[in-house]
């Protein structure tokens, strides 16, 4: 394996790390209406994730910098073909970060409270809904010319594999938020959180199942099958402990789900990065988009010593808010008391 | 209607309305990151409570402006492939290196450690959580110093060498980018700008209250915290201004020319500089001006006698280079930018001076309009920083990157104008209604005060606090 390939691996593992860390924070943000029954509720499911949406976002940010330096060319087709895809999800990401910040600095005003409430679910749905599109686009393929630019329009990214996948990855990340919910908070939300997922579930798993069966059929290899039959399995499992209340188990094989299904579908693309639909001679492929060897080795050396201190640095942050948000938080004005340590 | 659906006139918009847009909250977040960190250090080592009811005043003031920080960053990050992909193909073997390595340095080290800040008040043993506002402000310092890396390649390209078969340029030494003698300058530079600018909101948030006679005791610290930090991080910014324009003259002549709107070559005496002049717009012609002679020599050289190349024989020397073209920037824009970035900048100095002096000794100035002043301290230095940078890339043009890609050759050749006018408008908007929400949040936030705290309990040294935040 070169350089290349393995930085092909390294922006997939990026993307994972997004999709499964934002994920759950995009599915609590459109939980907000089916979980929150009253403004308490909200503040506790906006407060399970407080500490960790920024840090979580901040994946895509790596993701795309490191796409641009180890893969230009796939950052320059990519970004500017999916243009006004990727303008929607800016705009709904703005939204979505500000209201976090915004929305608990006038306590007493409703109306605030609700319009950030709104931008919250909108701006975790849209993201959710989009990078699926998107990335169902990257792996059918799209027009390119020989200078590889995309030459389709906006509407032919949405075409029905499209829309499955981006269905897939809603559902998804709700799912996965939604999981995440019983099992960072207590009493009644967590029962509600529980039965929702349940049923999320479900529908999730059809979905889901019916989109990789598509990209197997049209686009997959050995190694697609076995990491979507991992996926599948996974997701199953996610479903079963969450019925029988092992939220922990639920959401780490949610997260595996997850992980492995964006790792499928890398491998499903491999060795192109962003296949021409109209002519196979103007396909990108990890050879002809990636950085010259010299850029690739310092990303390496780089990634190699950060990425394991990130890792650990983020990992210590989830332990250090590993507790239970609870209404009694919330609503008491007694000082934080350490909340009750009801496992995690 | 064409001409108003070109995508590159359009991208370039978008590009301005968008740096400038996130610059406001850069240099207020890198500066008050360090400013709440050093409130905080002062109030673990000291015990006062006032330190404390500072940190907790200010970090909240920093907090606003860090999500806009956030928001409109992920925004430059990914316009750079949808508006100038052909840029992205140029130079992302070389570009790209510092943005992924701002990313996994710094980024993911302000963005982890905020949150452990924000929500750790209770969970975290007091040196810690001291230790995660500090790493806040590392990171964000670091993010500064990766981006300005980037931008100096664009001003001057060096650690790179061409590919003709790929048509790019690529990185052949990462020490030698980092190195780019343009980013050693203009770090220093940019960064105590930026502690101006905090020093500008905390001098203001002080006055704000003392002007009312409210929370003295520790708006009256503020205030002399702020004063003195303009001072020092004022006389930094004028040192580094220095040896960036040593570097800038080295590397991009006809910048310097443009910012002093020099058309011929000019040495010694005759390398004044004007304080202020009038002419035709085009600024070809001088109706009026008052100069200081030797100065521009001076500032360019640092010598009596040197000399000062003009616009026009650049233009000659530059076209026998790099072909026929215009190759002068903005010349009104790049000229007026340089004096009020320097102009506003001394009258901070001043005004910290005078301030300290008529404060001293806990003197109160019962004049409401010193107090005025104060205040507009903030805004204007913000405005300082903003023609700084205004300055630096408007007289980089025509290129994108000096001197090997043109502006013009940058644009994504397969994005239409009207996307690039759809994306323009909805960033307007959104920008605009977040302007309108941000500016009140802050101003609301500054009028409220800091909180009251009660002292903290003496056996676990604890501050009350709650254990969620939103």
């Amino acid at each position: 394996m070169d350089l290349a390939q393995l930085w092909f691996w390294i922006v997939a593992f990026l993307f994972v790390g997004y999709f499964v860390l934002d994920g759950f924070d995009f599915g609590v943000g459109m939980s907000l209406p089916f979980l929150g029954k009253d403004d308490v509720d909200k503040r506790v499911l906006i407060n399970t994730i407080g500490p960790v949406w920024d840090l979580n976002e901040t994946w895509v940010i790596v993701a795309g910098a490191s796409l641009f330096a180890a893969f230009p060319e796939w950052y320059a087709t990519l970004f500017s073909g999916f243009y006004l895809a990727l303008l929607v999800i800016l705009l709904a990401l703005i939204a979505r970060g500000v209201s976090f910040e915004y929305r608990h600095q006038r306590p007493d005003d409703q109306r605030w409270k609700r319009s950030f409430d709104w931008m919250i679910v909108i701006g975790s749905a849209v993201p959710a809904l989009l990078w699926g599109v998107a990335f169902a686009n990257i792996v059918q393929g799209v027009p390119l010319d020989e200078g590889h630019n995309y030459i389709g329009t906006f509407f032919e990214l949405l075409n029905p594999y499209a829309l499955l996948g981006g269905l897939t990855t809603l559902l998804l990340f709700f799912t996965h938020g939604v999981v995440f919910v019983s099992l960072k908070t207590e009493g009644e939300i967590r029962e509600r959180a529980r039965r929702l997922a349940v049923r999320s579930g479900i529908l999730t798993i059809v979905v889901a199942a019916s989109f990789l069966v598509w990209t197997g059929l049209a686009f997959g290899d050995l190694w697609f099958w076995i990491l979507a039959v991992v996926a599948a399995l996974a997701l199953i499992g996610s479903w079963l402990a969450n019925f029988r209340g092992a939220e922990g188990v639920s959401f780490t094989l949610g997260a595996i789900t997850i992980g492995t299904a964006v790792f499928a579908l890398f491998a499903a693309l491999f060795p192109a990065v962003m296949p021409a639909s109209n002519d196979p001679a103007n396909s990108l492929t990890i050879e002809n988009a990636s950085s010259s060897p010299y850029t690739l080795e310092v990303m390496s050396w780089t990634a190699l010593i950060f990425l394991p201190l990130v890792l650990a640095y983020q990992g210590w942050t989830y332990w250090t808010f590993r507790k239970r948000v609870s209404r009694s938080h919330i609503e008491g004005t007694e000082p934080a008391e350490p909340a009750p340590a009801s496992g995690t | 209607m064409n001409e108003w659906l070109d995508p590159l006139l359009l991208a370039r918009w978008q590009f301005g309305l968008t740096t400038v847009y996130h610059f406001l909250f850069v240099p207020i977040t890198i500066g008050l990151a360090t400013t709440v960190a050093i409130f905080q250090t002062v109030w673990t080592k000291s015990g006062n409570v006032a330190w404390l009811q500072l940190t907790r005043f200010f970090g909240t003031i920093f907090l606003i402006n860090f999500a806009m920080g956030v928001v409109t960053g992920i925004v430059q990050e990914f316009q750079f492939g949808m508006n100038w992909s052909e840029y992205s193909r140029f130079v992302g073997d070389v570009f790209g290196a510092p943005l992924a390595l701002e990313g996994l340095l710094a980024f993911f080290l302000e963005a982890t450690f905020i949150g452990l800040w924000i929500f750790g008040w209770n969970r975290l043993p007091k040196g810690l959580h001291l230790a995660t506002i500090w790493a806040t402000a590392v990171g964000s310092v670091l993010s500064a110093y990766f981006i300005i890396a980037a931008n100096a390649f664009m001003q001057n390209p060096v650690a790179f060498q061409m590919n003709q078969e790929r048509g790019r340029a690529e990185l052949v030494d990462i020490w030698e980018l980092l190195a780019n003698p343009v980013a050693l300058a203009a770090f220093p530079h940019t960064i105590a700008a930026a502690f101006m600018v905090s020093s500008g909101l905390v001098i203001a948030a002080a006055a704000w209250h003392l002007k009312r006679g409210q929370h003295l005791y520790a708006m009256r610290r503020a205030l002399k915290f702020g004063l003195w930090g303009m001072i020092v991080s004022g006389i930094a910014t004028t040192f580094f201004g220095d040896q960036l324009t040593l570097a800038m003259v080295a590397a991009q002549p006809m910048k310097m020319a443009a910012a002093e709107a020099t058309y011929v070559t000019v040495c010694g005496a005759d390398a004044s500089f004007s304080l202020f002049t009038l002419g035709t717009p085009d600024g070809k012609t001088e109706l009026f001006s008052i100069r200081v002679p030797y100065l521009l020599s001076l500032l360019s050289t640092h010598s009596f006698d040197g000399c000062v190349e003009g616009l026009n024989d650049l233009q000659h020397e530059y076209e026998a280079l790099f072909g026929p073209g215009d190759y002068m920037p903005v010349i009104w824009v790049t000229y007026w930018a340089f004096r009020w970035m320097i102009g506003l900048g001394v009258l901070h100095i001043v005004i910290a001076v005078v301030g300290l002096w008529v404060t001293r000794k806990g003197r109160h100035p019962k004049q409401k309009w010193v107090w005025g002043v104060a205040i507009w301290s903030f805004p204007l230095s913000l405005a300082a920083m903003i023609v700084g940078w205004i300055f630096t890339e408007m007289g980089r043009q025509p290129w994108i990157v000096f001197s090997l890609l043109k502006t013009e050759a940058a644009v994504s050749p397969n994005v239409s104008g009207l996307d690039v006018l759809i994306s323009l408008v909805a960033f307007t908007l959104i920008y605009g209604i977040l302007a309108v929400v941000e500016v009140r949040l802050v101003v609301r936030a500054i009028k409220k005060g800091p909180p009251e705290i009660a002292p903290p309990d003496p056996e676990t040294g604890r501050v009350e606090t709650h254990s969620t935040v939103y």
